[in-house]
């Protein structure tokens, strides 16, 4: 028997029970040692962190951590509220991957004999819109972006034609329904903070996705 | 005209008298002499308590703040000065405990180097501090002081580190005054309380037959007694505590159901699974209190207010969770509940209360044994002090009977550590007890292991002439080390035999007057020697090797589980 009603249940308990890749968006300070304030609260928990970048966001002096870890919604709901429990941080948030826009951006050392001579690594290179970053005699430095299995997929194809170093760098991610932070630091200045800063957004709707 | 001139360190002591401090706990050394000299100037205004190691320290400051109800505070040394206040730090974490500790560095331009007594305390400090911050500039002093006063002691409290290097010591700069610090753009010290949860908890509370509250120590420190009692009176509904919320509803209050947990009374841990609503106020489910968490109140409705989001669903998940200061949501509560008597539901705990007492408490407190019990002195010390006395704990068997057995007329009497469970927490912090209210009997009821751990301390009363009462409680053994051994591990007593030495003499070459007593005969007389005498007292009571504390809900079980033998 399938209901929908018990397919949606179901369907959030998968949700909270199972593993998955989440990413953690965070507002803070900028003040030095926050970086650590954060990091031990997923080492306390033993939880691998898969990624992390933190970068001045589009409000000057407030910084912005995107942090991306394989675990159990229940497990970051925590994790989110212990974060945002830090005096330095001005709001932290949740999502997972269908509710974000992410991307990595990786940088592939290649010798640059290898380029000029052989036909088939450029058109690797063309097929996947690799740029040019930086030409010398003997390598040349490319760079693309996109998703884990993107950049990897380039990096394995490069591989046999003398991959000399290959870096990629932390996800950034884009909260699709988010709206900045620029109105919602405008609350937190304010002493009393206004009801933008909703506090328990779970009553009766326990199960839904956070918004920003 | 120009600016008032002041060094670092002045400034650091400006900030503590505008900030109303009048005590402080600490030990000097090399990186806080600059701070050390400038107080030799403020002896009039700042009382400075020296204590005999960093930890006893941090322990007093603990006390200090849980029987006044301001912040408690703490100067160390860097390096080991430093380091030896991390035990302290994570006590007051895990129980809430405002502090704001100040703690020397060496020079801004030896950071990093090894220097000598140079330690990277605010890393090491991170996990158990509720902020920390290092001052390199003179400059920051006054609004860094600002905000560390600010966020100990407000929302939920906690101890706050401050590391200032020797050079923002003793570094003049142009002193603009002090401003108290009440808001900070990032921290939010209460969540805004909405209406819809309070209306959603009013009826939940008023359709419930069996509701039971459970309190910690969230009233305590909200100082939301009164609106706690009218909100139970109103209610009708039985309470039971936390060992931290004792004290903020008197015992003998008719709807006081006593103690939750595992060595707590029977009624509140069985009908914990019995109850239709479960009303948690300022506590946060603690392993010792839940048990097994998934037998754990599972056919209730939870209702659980907490100033601190993170609390709601962490370990369980609230039906209503009533995020907000208890001071402001309890009355709001109450104003919503219906008045009732719930007669039948509250007779069940005491026909619970009944059962234990016939079969557990009787014989621990009136004993038939020759050997004397824990039990039986505490009823005694209840007895003399009829419930006006501050009762210390150190952490062990002793702290259990004391928490169950203990009688207690006002809040902010019952000081222990909770969380932690920070064996040598008893004398330091029943020295800081004392000086957080002067005008109470304190007592230490400590066990012969933990006050081995920090009798150093008996130094600090000697010099500083505080009346403490200390009451050890010698069995002879680590007792609930022993009892567990007893229990579940075949009664392989591994390392739990311990020795005393003359605690008498002991006492005496500090100053401290003292008595033994091995027989019954001189069990009430000696406690009423003690708590009658002028100034510190120490009692000795031996006590049965081998009582165990009873009730016990056994690790990995459910509340309603509890073995009363």
């Amino acid at each position: 028997m399938k209901s929908p009603l018990r397919e949606t249940l179901l369907k959030i308990r998968n949700m909270n029970e199972e593993k998955q890749e989440y990413t953690i968006t965070v507002y803070t300070e900028n003040q030095v040692g926050l970086l650590n304030r954060i990091a031990i609260i997923f080492s306390r928990r033993k939880i691998n962190v898969e990624s992390l970048n933190t970068s001045p966001s589009e409000v000057q002096g407030i910084h912005r951590f995107t942090i991306v870890v394989m675990e159990t919604r229940d497990v970051v709901n925590k994790v989110v509220r212990q974060i945002e429990k830090q005096v330095e941080v001005l709001k932290a948030y949740y999502n997972t991957n269908d509710e974000i826009v992410w991307q990595e951006l990786a940088l592939y050392k290649v010798l640059s004999d290898e380029i000029t001579e052989k036909v088939k690594v450029e058109r690797l290179l063309r097929e996947y819109g690799a740029r040019a970053v930086a030409i010398r005699k003997d390598f040349i430095v490319f760079e693309t972006t996109g998703h884990r299995e993107e950049t990897n997929r380039l990096m394995e194809a490069l591989a046999p034609f003398g991959l000399v170093e290959f870096v990629r760098s932390a996800r950034v991610a884009i909260i699709k329904e988010s709206a900045g932070f620029h109105d919602k630091l405008k609350d937190f200045e304010k002493r009393e903070p206004g009801e933008e800063l909703i506090e328990n957004e779970y009553l009766g709707k326990r199960e839904a996705v956070f918004t920003m | 005209m120009e600016a008032k001139q002041l060094t670092g360190s002045q400034a650091v002591l400006e900030a503590f008298i505008a900030e109303g401090v009048d005590t402080i706990f600490g030990y000097p050394g090399g990186a806080i002499m600059p701070i050390y000299d400038a107080l030799y100037d403020y002896q009039e205004k700042l009382k400075h308590i020296l204590v005999r190691h960093e930890q006893g320290g941090i322990h007093a400051g603990q006390g200090y703040a849980r029987t006044s109800g301001k912040v408690g505070v703490v100067f160390a040394t860097s390096g080991p000065g430093a380091t030896n206040l991390v035990t302290g730090l994570a006590d007051a974490m895990i129980d809430s405990t405002p502090l704001v500790c100040i703690t020397g560095q060496v020079f801004a331009h030896l950071l990093g180097t090894d220097a000598f007594q140079e330690t990277d305390i605010i890393n090491i400090t991170m996990p158990v501090t509720k902020w920390n911050y290092q001052i390199t500039d003179a400059s920051e002093i006054p609004h860094i002081l600002a905000k560390a006063f600010y966020l100990a002691k407000s929302g939920r409290p906690g101890p706050v580190l401050i590391d200032i290097t020797k050079n923002a010591q003793l570094q003049k700069f142009d002193y603009p005054g002090y401003t108290t610090c009440n808001h900070v753009r990032s921290y939010r010290p209460k969540p805004i309380i909405r209406k819809e949860y309070i209306d959603a908890a009013v009826a939940l509370i008023n359709d419930a037959k069996k509701p039971m509250i459970i309190f910690g120590q969230g009233v305590i420190l909200g100082t939301a007694e009164k609106e706690f009692k009218k909100f139970v009176e109103k209610s009708g509904i039985p309470a039971a505590w936390t060992i931290l919320g004792l004290s903020a509803l008197p015992t003998d209050h008719p709807l006081n159901v006593g103690m939750l947990g595992m060595h707590g009374n029977y009624g509140p841990n069985v009908l914990t699974n019995e109850c239709d609503v479960l009303i948690a106020v300022g506590m946060r489910f603690d392993d010792r209190v839940t048990g097994r968490l998934d037998k754990y109140a599972k056919q209730a409705k939870i209702i659980h207010l907490d100033i601190d989001p993170s609390e709601i669903d962490k370990n369980v998940k609230a039906d209503v969770g009533v995020w907000g200061d208890c001071k402001e949501t309890l009355p709001l509560l109450t104003l919503g509940i219906e008045q009732k008597e719930r007669t039948e539901w509250v007779n069940l705990f005491k026909d619970y209360a009944q059962k234990e007492y016939d079969q557990c408490i009787k014989d621990e407190i009136y004993p038939k044994t020759e050997e004397m019990t824990m039990g039986e002195v505490i009823r005694i010390v209840n007895e003399v002090s009829k419930g006006e006395a501050i009762m210390v704990t150190d952490v062990g068997q002793h702290q259990m009977v004391t928490c169950r057995y203990a009688q207690f007329n006002q809040s902010r009497s019952n000081v222990t550590s909770g969380g932690l469970g920070t064996m040598g927490f008893g004398l330091p912090a029943a020295i800081g007890a004392k000086f957080g209210a002067l005008d109470r009997t304190v007592v230490a009821v400590i066990g012969d292991g933990g006050f081995q751990m920090t009798l150093q301390e008996l130094g600090t009363i000697m010099q500083t002439g505080v009346d403490v009462k200390i009451l050890i409680l010698n069995n002879q053994f680590l007792g609930m080390v022993r009892q567990w051994q007893q229990l579940f591990h075949d009664k392989r007593y591994s390392f739990v035999d311990i020795q005393s030495p003359d605690y008498i003499m002991l006492a005496k070459s500090y100053g401290i007057e003292g008595a033994k007593v091995e027989h019954r005969d001189q069990l009430a007389t000696a406690v009423k020697t003690m708590l009658e005498s002028k100034g510190s007292y120490l009692l000795e009571v031996m006590v049965g090797k081998e009582n165990n504390v009873f009730p016990m809900v056994p690790q990995g079980c459910s509340v309603s589980e509890i073995r009363l033998k």
